[in-house]
């Protein structure tokens, strides 16, 4: 019976690895050789420079510009959205108090449900091309209308040129927030309602039911969300391509590593170079994320 | 299964963990590293003849890929390929278009198997020197050397305006042609101009008071540029103003690499006084506007002066006012004492086309120029684009829209004193340098110092990085 399971399980697993070493695997060996070489992208013909491509990063300045907004984007992505979704659904699910001992979502959160997951099914060239009106920066953008028309503002906004990486990071959060808000409604339904039952009639307030209970019990989802959300604080390729000035720009004030790879590689034919910084973008994550489960790691309260 | 530590939550943990692996564009770069340097091995020929005198066989297919940008592809499906299979008639030619030449192309040539003839233009264009010192471009001697089309008794070369082919030539040898020939200088709406009794500035301090004049007239940005896009557009205006200044050699030390070339006083003066005009008279929200969003402002009597090429007519044709009669005017002179007169021109062969040297028909990309650059060929992509060629004479007898006859009405004012640079298709590291610190010095209060210092150190690194392949002029 035990074995007969593993050959199942094996089974199983053994197409998905085959896909992996192919599609994943592979391509990140030759990317790791490319980038010890001086190839351009044009001609098959390079030749290997040892670790010459990753002494250039290391006195790029972009590079480290990049580097810096990565963080940026790494500490307030995961902070703001996970907040926010949070609330969002304590609220749905339980911001309307008891009724008959069961703790129930505001008024009209299957509506709300509905709206906050919108953004999510949006393809991310949408969203950047919605939030370029959005972030337009005369009077015929939209915050700007607002502010202008209604708030008194004297004159318009430069979002992307003053805010770049704020304004990147509004985006990032707009499209993330529905998801994880789905996510976490999720895990608290799953939370038995004997526990809340139990709160409420010790007297526990909504705010003490939200970070006594609600958060211990979701404390693994909560950590996914957070590793998944660091990933996508290493990309915002996408928008920063469609919103931002030059693609990375006013002088690199959006850069992040992957428009750095794409314009080195494709622009101006290193690619070389920018395997290197494809590589460094690896590590970057892959440290990254060794950290965030170690650290994240927290006796689970089972239920 | 037990109640082990395979519960859904850890299971959705470790797919994060995994996930990571699949890491953004990391693996993107390199699906095909391995491809083998083989040559092509089987290049269509066909007999030599007085009527055939690239060689082409007359039923192997070629494969062409436009940009469709601001000329749009017309001039090719309605002109060019019907030109080709007039003469061929059994030939097939395999069109395609696209808005980015090197997103799609860049992934064919580095597997060597490019299509035949390429147009590599728009803002995602392939790297055209690093194209040919990978021994990826066929060399067009002769092409150059062959009988014209329908010019009889003339070679290609001699139908040609002068310097069309050294524009395409890289270290002594033709490679590229040069097709549509792009007068450049500041755009401005003659309805308006007639109007308001306004005449373009020949000097520095006409061209600032009628800025003032615009200015109280209500146009918001008398000078306008896009920021989050075209600066390119204005760092070239604002080296034609330091070719002005200190002749076109300015230029030529610029493309050569040349000690010192961005520091010298030319550039230096042209920067300081466009940066004034960038403080001045710009509207700071352009800087992160695209150039056709700038362009429809000034449709809508929103900016006066638009530095841009002469594609601009045709490229904003759906949305100017019929009566809006776009005008091209030189650049005002800088200073007393500039070595060029006020009618002095940036003009260019522009819109670069070239045959891939490993492509399955080689002399059918070439007998495709061929047919580009007959009179017929000119004459037809003139009348579609509305966009002047190299061609000597293909203008006759047609009727020119208002900003394409003052573009060649400038030409012949400006005589022998046209110039131009290379170094932005030379080197693009320098063009996505210098389109960084154009913006900072126009809209983000940089200094002509920094500017110059900023371009000298990247022409310097250039310089010294021996991966990169150097030209000459």
């Amino acid at each position: 019976m035990r074995h007969g399971t593993y050959r199942f399980v094996i089974g199983f697993l053994l197409a998905p690895i085959v896909l992996y070493a192919t599609f994943v695997f592979y391509p990140i060996t030759q990317l790791v050789y490319v980038s010890m070489t001086n190839w351009t992208g044009l001609s098959p013909k390079f030749r290997f420079v040892g670790l010459d491509n990753f002494a250039k990063i290391w006195t790029d300045g972009l590079f480290w510009k990049a580097v810096q907004h990565h963080l940026f984007l790494l500490i307030l992505l995961p902070l703001i959205t996970i907040a926010l979704a949070l609330f969002f659904a304590f609220l749905l699910n339980m911001g309307g108090g008891t009724r008959g001992g069961v703790m129930t979502g505001v008024w009209g959160s299957k509506f709300y449900r509905v709206v906050f997951f919108l953004p999510q099914v949006l393809a991310v060239v949408i969203v950047g091309v919605i939030f370029s009106r959005v972030y337009g920066p005369d009077q015929t953008g939209v915050l700007n209308r607002l502010l202008i028309d209604v708030f008194g503002m004297d004159k318009p906004i430069g979002f992307m040129i003053d805010y770049g990486m704020w304004a990147i990071l509004g985006a990032l959060v707009w499209q993330a927030v529905g998801f994880y808000v789905v996510l976490f409604s999720a895990g608290m339904s799953s939370i038995p309602a004997d526990l809340y039952e139990a709160a409420v009639l010790d007297g526990a307030s909504r705010v003490v039911i939200f970070f006594r209970v609600t958060i211990p019990l979701l404390w693994e989802t909560v950590q996914v969300a957070w590793v998944y959300l660091g990933i996508l604080a290493f990309d915002a390729f996408a928008l920063v391509m469609l919103l931002s000035i030059e693609q990375g720009g006013p002088d690199g004030a959006t850069a992040v590593l992957p428009v750095l790879i794409y314009k080195q590689g494709i622009r101006e034919s290193e690619y070389g170079y920018a395997s290197a910084l494809g590589v460094s973008l690896f590590l970057l994550t892959i440290t990254f994320a060794v950290l965030a489960l170690r650290t994240g790691r927290r006796e689970a309260v089972e239920h | 299964m037990s109640d082990s530590d395979l519960t859904r939550r850890s299971v959705l943990r470790r797919t994060a963990a995994v996930g990571l692996l699949a890491t953004p564009a990391a693996g993107l770069l390199t699906a095909c590293v391995g491809a083998k340097d083989d040559g092509p091995t089987d290049q269509a020929e066909g007999q030599v003849t007085a009527e055939n005198p690239l060689g082409v066989k007359e039923d192997a297919p070629v494969e062409v890929v436009i940009f469709n940008g601001g000329l749009g592809t017309k001039y090719a499906t309605d002109a060019h390929i019907p030109s080709y299979k007039k003469k061929f008639p059994k030939a097939d030619v395999k069109f395609s278009q696209t808005e980015e030449i090197s997103t799609i192309l860049t992934p064919r040539f580095s597997s060597n198997t490019p299509p035949d003839m390429v147009n590599n233009a728009g803002s995602k264009l392939m790297d055209q020197g690093r194209l040919v010192s990978a021994g990826q471009v066929a060399e067009l001697t002769d092409l150059f050397d062959a009988p014209s089309l329908d010019v009889p008794g003339k070679k290609v070369k001699d139908t040609l305006i002068p310097g069309t082919i050294e524009a395409g030539t890289y270290n002594g040898k033709p490679y590229v042609l040069n097709y549509a020939y792009t007068v450049f200088g500041l755009w401005y709406s003659g309805k308006l101009f007639a109007e308001k009794k306004w005449t373009p500035p020949t000097t520095w301090s006409e061209f600032t008071s009628l800025l003032d004049a615009m200015r109280a007239a209500g146009i918001t940005a008398p000078y306008a540029y896009a920021g989050a896009n075209a600066a390119y557009y204005q760092y070239l205006v604002i080296l034609t103003t330091a070719a002005k200044i200190g002749g076109p050699d300015v230029l030529k030390n610029i493309d050569n690499l040349e000690a010192g070339a961005w520091k010298v006083d030319a550039v230096r003066t042209a920067a300081r006084l466009w940066g004034e005009i960038g403080a001045k008279y710009t509207d700071k929200s352009h800087l992160g506007l695209k150039h056709t969003e700038v362009q429809l402002q000034q449709n809508q009597y929103k900016v006066g002066f638009y530095p841009s090429g002469s594609w601009l007519e045709n490229e904003q044709a759906k949305d100017t006012p019929p009566d809006f009669k776009y005008q091209l005017a030189p650049l005002p002179s800088a200073t007393s004492a500039d070595k060029l007169k006020p009618t002095a021109l940036y003009a260019a062969p522009g819109e670069m086309y070239f045959v891939a040297a490993k492509g399955k028909n080689v002399r059918g990309g070439k007998e495709y120029l061929r047919h580009m650059l007959s009179k017929e060929g000119a004459r037809k992509f003139t009348e579609l684009t509305k966009v002047l060629t190299v061609v000597q004479g293909s203008t006759e007898g047609l009727t020119l829209s208002p900003g394409t006859e003052s573009a060649n009405k400038a030409l012949t004012a400006a005589g022998t004193e046209i110039f131009n640079f290379r170094w932005d298709a030379w080197y693009k590291k320098m063009d996505d340098e210098c389109r960084t610190a154009t913006n900072e010095l126009m809209f983000q209060g940089g200094t002509a110092d920094k500017f110059c210092d900023r371009m000298q150190a990247i022409a310097d690194a250039v310089k010294a990085d021996s991966s990169i392949e150097k030209f000459n002029r």
